[in-house]
């Protein structure tokens, strides 16, 4: 909200009396961009509620002849991927991603940000040529370590490696940065201590930034691919990432189910996202990633 | 522990003279305070991230096949051969060329589209959701999305049927590497994913941009249009471009989902971390060239994280705060 108002103010004062046919064409050019963007939604809903004949047809088809709800319950009943399983791995590891991740780096970042320790800037340089190293690139190691700890095909392997972010909590402390110092030093007066001041005005006066990046990592943890790729050697620990690849590779195509599952995986996230996207919208502007 | 806050009580009592004691207790205080908030932060940094990558440069040196616990010593023969391996400085080139069609396509598309949103004086909110949206959706379903219903090489595929229409025969987009249409696939995936993100990044800096200068542009008698976007808004929109193409290039560089689903059985186009994957965790297990092969791509991104934070001035933003 707070975002769309000043540049609301800002561009009529020059365009007001604009011309009708430049706007028509700014929003023609807008129109096409979004219709394109739209057809990979458009496709999954198409496809997940047709038969496959009708997919496969010689004719293309902008619409199913009969809607196929029955559709709905052929991914679960599957029997060369275990969809249920999958669906239900990928909600606890994100669940437990998020939280994990919110609580263990805003506290770093609002230590980093506000309680003075004379090493606070050594460690923080330490955490800052963590983001220079991609996570990504360094997951041959981390799979022998996760691998020698035995957490291999457990959801412990899944969530705790990934947990330890520097880039949130670079975001986490940038943020507590600007946080008004006087709201903590009112709390402290009143006798809290840096735990209580954090927990009893800091969180609840930051529920915004909290929300934004609960979004942002929620999101990151539901489509991760790479790591529930390597830790998921069994089956029976894939996460929905992992089993959507796997039915790319399968013998037998079922392109409804396929797609079914795919609408199904990506309705939550949709939802989650259309809600907290204000928030969402506000941190990314926010958090200083503009550079 | 105790100690320090009863003589946080005694000073808060006696208040005034002995400043000296009351502060060093508080410091005290704070750097306990200060483990107790970073402390589980920390020990997972170091456990999770920093010993992996010290184990990683140890085992580069060392005969590490199916085992992580090696004893031949080998030297830098782990990197001699990854370097000789023409799969793996293949992937170096098969990198470089996604990135250099990737990361100005994405900047100057999501710059247009900040630039056509921001313009819109009603449903502004309903089309940056919609290019936003994206965002949401994971690479792998997007490579389902992409290889099973768009570029699907039979008929019934949306680009052949399209391309049908014009009497034009099926193309194999992701089975023949000749002509190498799978870019298209590959850049036009990445392309719809991301290009809603940076989008946001383009709209919060154009906001940021002062109304007076283009007040005073049309009062020098510059027109709206390419004038003030040539001499105004791209100059005032040079930190975040920078920004976007240094996290652009990172992405591209990390870029492995939609290659691994989209090409999966194909000898062309791997990206580097593909080539990590089967060298550490394919067949062979080599995870002594496996770490060899991750010490050198780190050392590459680091090379061009820095030389592009030189330009755009990472460290003094940093002060600066």
């Amino acid at each position: 909200m707070t975002t769309t108002a000043p540049e609301v103010r800002k561009t009529p004062g020059k365009k007001r009396g604009g011309k009708v046919i430049g706007n028509t064409g700014l929003y023609v050019a807008t129109g096409i961009a979004a219709l394109l963007f739209l057809i990979p939604f458009y496709l999954i809903i198409r496809n997940a509620l047709m038969t496959d004949p009708e997919i496969t047809g010689e004719n293309w088809k902008w619409f199913p002849t009969d809607i196929q709800w029955g559709n709905f319950t052929e991914p679960f009943n599957d029997d060369t991927v275990d969809f249920g399983r999958a669906l239900w791995n990928s909600w606890v590891v994100a669940i437990l991603h998020t939280t994990g991740i919110l609580l263990i780096c805003s506290l770093a970042g609002y230590g980093l940000a506000r309680i003075p320790y004379k090493h606070a800037n050594k460690i923080f340089y330490m955490v800052l040529v963590t983001l220079m190293i991609p996570t990504a690139v360094t997951f041959v190691p981390s799979f022998v370590l996760v691998s020698s700890l035995g957490w291999v095909d457990t959801y412990r392997g899944l969530i705790i490696p990934a947990l330890f972010s520097g880039f949130t909590c670079f975001l986490f402390r940038q943020y507590f940065l600007g946080f008004p110092k006087e709201l903590e030093e009112a709390a402290r007066v009143d006798g809290l201590s840096y735990w209580g001041a954090y927990w009893r005005v800091v969180v609840p006066n930051s529920l915004n930034f909290f929300a934004a990046m609960a979004t942002i990592t929620f999101i990151s943890g539901w489509n991760s691919f790479l790591w529930p790729l390597v830790i998921g050697q069994d089956p029976s620990s894939w996460t929905i990432q992992v089993a959507l690849s796997s039915y790319m590779t399968n013998q037998t195509v079922n392109y409804h189910l396929i797609f079914m599952a795919t609408a199904i995986s990506i309705l939550p996230l949709l939802f989650v996202f259309l809600f907290l996207q204000r928030w969402l919208v506000q941190g990314i502007a926010q958090t200083g990633i503009k550079g | 522990m105790s100690t320090t806050t009863k003589i946080d009580l005694a000073t808060s009592a006696s208040a005034g003279p002995e400043k000296a004691r009351p502060r060093r207790s508080l410091r005290a205080n704070a750097t306990l305070n200060f483990w107790l908030f970073t402390g589980p932060f920390l020990i997972g940094l170091v456990i999770f991230v920093f010993v992996p990558m010290g184990w990683s440069i140890y085992l580069s040196f060392f005969e590490a096949r199916f085992t992580v616990s090696p004893s031949t010593f080998i030297g830098f023969d782990n990197y001699r051969a990854i370097l000789d391996n023409p799969d793996f400085t293949g992937s170096l080139v098969t990198f470089t060329v996604f990135a250099a069609f990737i990361v100005p396509t994405t900047w100057g598309l999501s710059l247009g589209l900040a630039l056509l949103v921001n313009r819109l004086r009603f449903m502004k909110a309903f089309f940056r959701s919609v290019f936003f949206l994206p965002t949401a959706v994971s690479y792998v379903a997007a490579a389902l999305i992409w290889k099973m219903s768009i570029f699907n090489g039979v008929r019934f595929g949306m680009a052949n049927t399209i391309v049908g229409w014009f009497g034009v025969d099926n193309v194999a987009w992701l089975a023949n590497p000749d002509p190498p249409w799978y870019w298209l696939v590959i850049v036009t995936l990445r392309l719809w994913l991301q290009a809603g993100f940076y989008m946001i990044l383009f709209l919060a800096a154009l906001q940021n941009i002062p109304a007076e200068l283009y007040e005073a542009a049309a009062i020098d008698g510059a027109k709206p249009g390419w004038q003030t976007f040539w001499y105004i808004t791209l100059p005032q929109l040079r930190a975040t471009s920078t920004a976007v193409i240094l996290l652009l290039l990172i992405a591209a560089y990390q870029a492995f989902d939609e290659f691994w689903n989209l090409l999966s059985r194909a000898t062309w186009g791997q990206p580097p971390l593909v080539e990590l994957y089967k060298t550490a965790l394919g067949e062979s297990q080599d995870y002594g060239q496996g770490s060899a092969g991750a010490v050198i791509l780190t050392l590459l991104i680091l090379v061009i994280t820095l030389f592009q934070g030189k330009i755009m001035g990472f460290g003094r933003g940093e002060e600066s705060k």
